[in-house]
């Protein structure tokens, strides 16, 4: 046990030495993702172009109530369908609406967030609807106001998640998958199948290895992005270490699955990108699947990166606790027990 | 031969690569503490046979016993390997290396004793990646004996190398055969075999075709010396009784016999201008042309 402790231990640290010596791919893994960060947060700070977003409670036929009177005929606005209220007032409470409507209410309800400057606006597209609506000046409409509080979630608080999801998956996948298939085909494996040391012992070791790179790349981006953009977190940022780190092991554990028997690295690249382009767009990196097709939201879910991404948006934008992100949890701890199990037991040197 | 004494033993040991029979029943037999040379051209056999001996390839069939027990995990792990073409991971300096593999180990040598063996003091710091063809195979064979292993297998280890760091990976090679160990050496290298290696087997086609040492198996298959003369010479003939055997290439008559001193006196008799000649042992090359042929190898 002791001495198997110890060759984990040396593979572990050898990986590191590699790792954190190869200054250019260091820099680039700590450069890109404040790029993407500082780029995506300065492209989306302006406002929309639209003058405000409604959303729409519409438990059914969302389409015809989209369009419906007074709300479908405002010009210049965005409309989103929600099924029940409290998911439109979760949106309100975080500003990614502006204002929440219930067509089927009547007198009309709708409700404003006091602290979005955008809300008065949208109150005031409303109500001018509702009187145009009579055609004679008067509401026809009798309106019942409602106010939440609610503090703003920038779009950037949003994708900061995603981001950071999306630079672990890329570490996670390439930095360990890649690698092992590299090793192999240059004879590495093949001189440590010469020696004591068990598969699972150097995977373990690569997986460790890669988990410490992905959280201390992870931290420093965080750190170094929270700086200046001073991120909403409502949650607790130990529950959030907790999904970055089973997320990265879950993805990569995913990457040894793939390296376990590949000898060539165009191989392994083209397996790796296919997996990973998909949870790119998938997983809600950039935009949220809400309203999306079932079939993508379905195969989204079986994406590990969608987890750790929903886990980390609801401990972040919605201060979920532990037990709210509990599905999330358990289905990136399976992802990793069967993939790493799956991974040792095909595992090849050569 | 008494199997008592031996280090590893092999028996009818086969492999195939889909159709192709790389080793075809083959069989050897290694006494402890000597150098043993397997020798054969390209394509031969020679690293399929020590993998398998290493425990890095699985036998297809056939038995190898190191010391009268079937290989396991324990006998690999008291053999020390320097593969043909080995890859180190990036950005690791010597002594990095040294230090990853000497703790693989339960039973391990001194490290300071083997990078004093293999020359490696002014090393330690240096990246792995910026070392000479000649340094690398030092840090290769300090690796192979850092678990001061038993046996020691050395496939190719001085192929690229220039001549001042191939002899002086001899040199090293000489000094671990000195400390008890067994070692076995694949080479192409005949002056190599014939320098460090105790005994030979030469290797083609998958089957040992000759064994034992580089002397009993010259003077079996040569008796006497060779007498070169320039192909310009024309050959009045061969003479009676002095067992000539001729062969010839571009450049040379090649004469091997054992009546050097009547072979003379016939040539000078006949008027031959022997300002040309050359009179030399034959040597492990002959051997191994002789036995392996000269057509060119994959």
């Amino acid at each position: 046990m002791r001495r198997s402790l110890s060759r984990i231990w040396a593979i572990f640290k050898a990986r590191n030495y590699e790792f954190f010596r190869d200054r250019s791919s260091l820099g680039w893994s700590l450069l890109f993702p404040f790029l993407v960060v500082y780029g995506f947060s300065f492209a989306f700070s302006g406002d929309s172009q639209k003058l405000a977003k409604f959303a729409v409670v519409a438990p059914s036929d969302a389409e015809a109530l989209l369009k419906a009177p007074p709300v479908g005929g405002i010009p210049h606005v965005d409309r989103v369908a929600y099924p029940n209220v409290e998911a439109a007032l979760a949106k309100l409470r975080r500003h990614q609406v502006d204002i929440v409507v219930d067509p089927a209410s009547k007198p009309l309800r709708y409700w404003i967030s006091e602290s979005s400057p955008k809300g008065f606006i949208a109150e005031k597209l409303l109500r001018d609807a509702a009187i145009e609506h009579d055609g004679l000046g008067h509401a026809v409409l009798p309106l019942e106001r409602a106010a939440v509080e609610g503090r703003e979630i920038r779009y950037v608080d949003w994708l900061m998640p995603g981001l950071l999801g999306m630079n672990m998956m890329f570490a996670a996948l390439f930095g360990v998958g890649y690698v092992i298939v590299r090793y192999r085909k240059n004879g590495v494996l093949k001189r440590l199948k010469a020696t004591p040391v068990r598969p699972f012992e150097f995977l373990v070791a690569q997986v460790l290895s890669r988990l410490y790179v992905i959280v201390a790349t992870t931290a420093i981006v965080f750190v170094g992005t929270n700086f200046l953009l001073k991120f909403n977190v409502m949650g607790s940022y130990w529950l959030l270490l907790l999904i970055l780190v089973l997320g990265a092991l879950a993805l990569i554990s995913v990457g040894l699955l793939i390296a376990a028997r590949v000898k060539s690295e165009e191989l392994a690249g083209g397996v790796l990108n296919l997996l990973s382009w998909p949870m790119m767009f998938l997983s809600g990196v950039w935009f949220s699947l809400e309203g999306a097709n079932p079939i993508m939201r379905n195969l989204a879910k079986v994406l590990p990166l969608t987890h750790a991404n929903d886990a980390a948006r609801l401990v972040m934008n919605e201060g979920a606790t532990f037990v709210q992100v509990l599905p999330q949890l358990v289905t990136l701890a399976g992802i990793t027990v069967v993939c790493l199990a799956l991974g040792s037991w095909i595992f090849r040197w050569d | 031969m008494d199997n008592s004494g031996l280090a590893i033993e092999v028996r009818g040991l086969k492999k195939s690569f889909g159709k192709v029979e790389a080793v075809r029943g083959l069989d050897l037999k290694v006494r402890e503490g000597i150098c043993f040379g397997l020798l054969g051209p390209n394509g031969a056999g020679k690293t399929t046979t020590i993998e398998m001996m290493e425990g890095i390839l699985e036998p297809d069939g056939g038995e190898i016993l190191v010391r009268g027990r079937p290989l396991s995990a324990k006998t690999r792990a008291r053999a020390g390997i320097q593969f043909q073409a080995t890859s180190l991971p990036d950005y690791l300096k010597v002594g990095e290396v040294l230090e990853m593999f000497h703790s693989f180990y339960d039973q391990r040598a001194e490290l300071a004793d083997v990078v004093r063996a293999c020359d490696l003091s002014g090393l330690l710091d240096r990246d792995v990646k910026k070392l000479s063809g000649g340094q690398r195979q030092r840090v290769l064979l300090a690796l192979a004996l850092v678990n001061d292993p038993d046996l020691v297998f050395l496939d190719e280890p001085t192929t690229g190398l220039d001549p001042q760091a191939r002899r002086l990976f001899w040199d090293l090679v000489n000094g671990i055969k000195k400390r008890g160990k067994t070692i076995i050496l694949t080479t192409h290298y005949m002056d190599e075999a014939y320098v460090l290696c105790d005994e030979i087997a030469v290797v083609d086609h998958g089957r040992v075709l000759v064994e034992g040492t580089p002397q009993a198996l010259l003077s079996r298959y040569f008796g006497g010396v060779l007498l070169e003369l320039p192909r310009a010479l024309a050959l009045p003939g061969e003479p009676k009784d002095l067992g000539w055997v001729v062969t010839e290439d571009e450049t040379k008559h090649r004469i091997r016999t054992a009546k050097v001193q009547e072979s003379l006196n016939w040539m000078l008799a006949q008027g031959l201008d022997l300002s040309g000649l050359r009179i030399r042992d034959m040597s492990l090359e002959d051997l191994f042309l002789e036995l392996t042929g000269k057509e060119l190898r994959a």
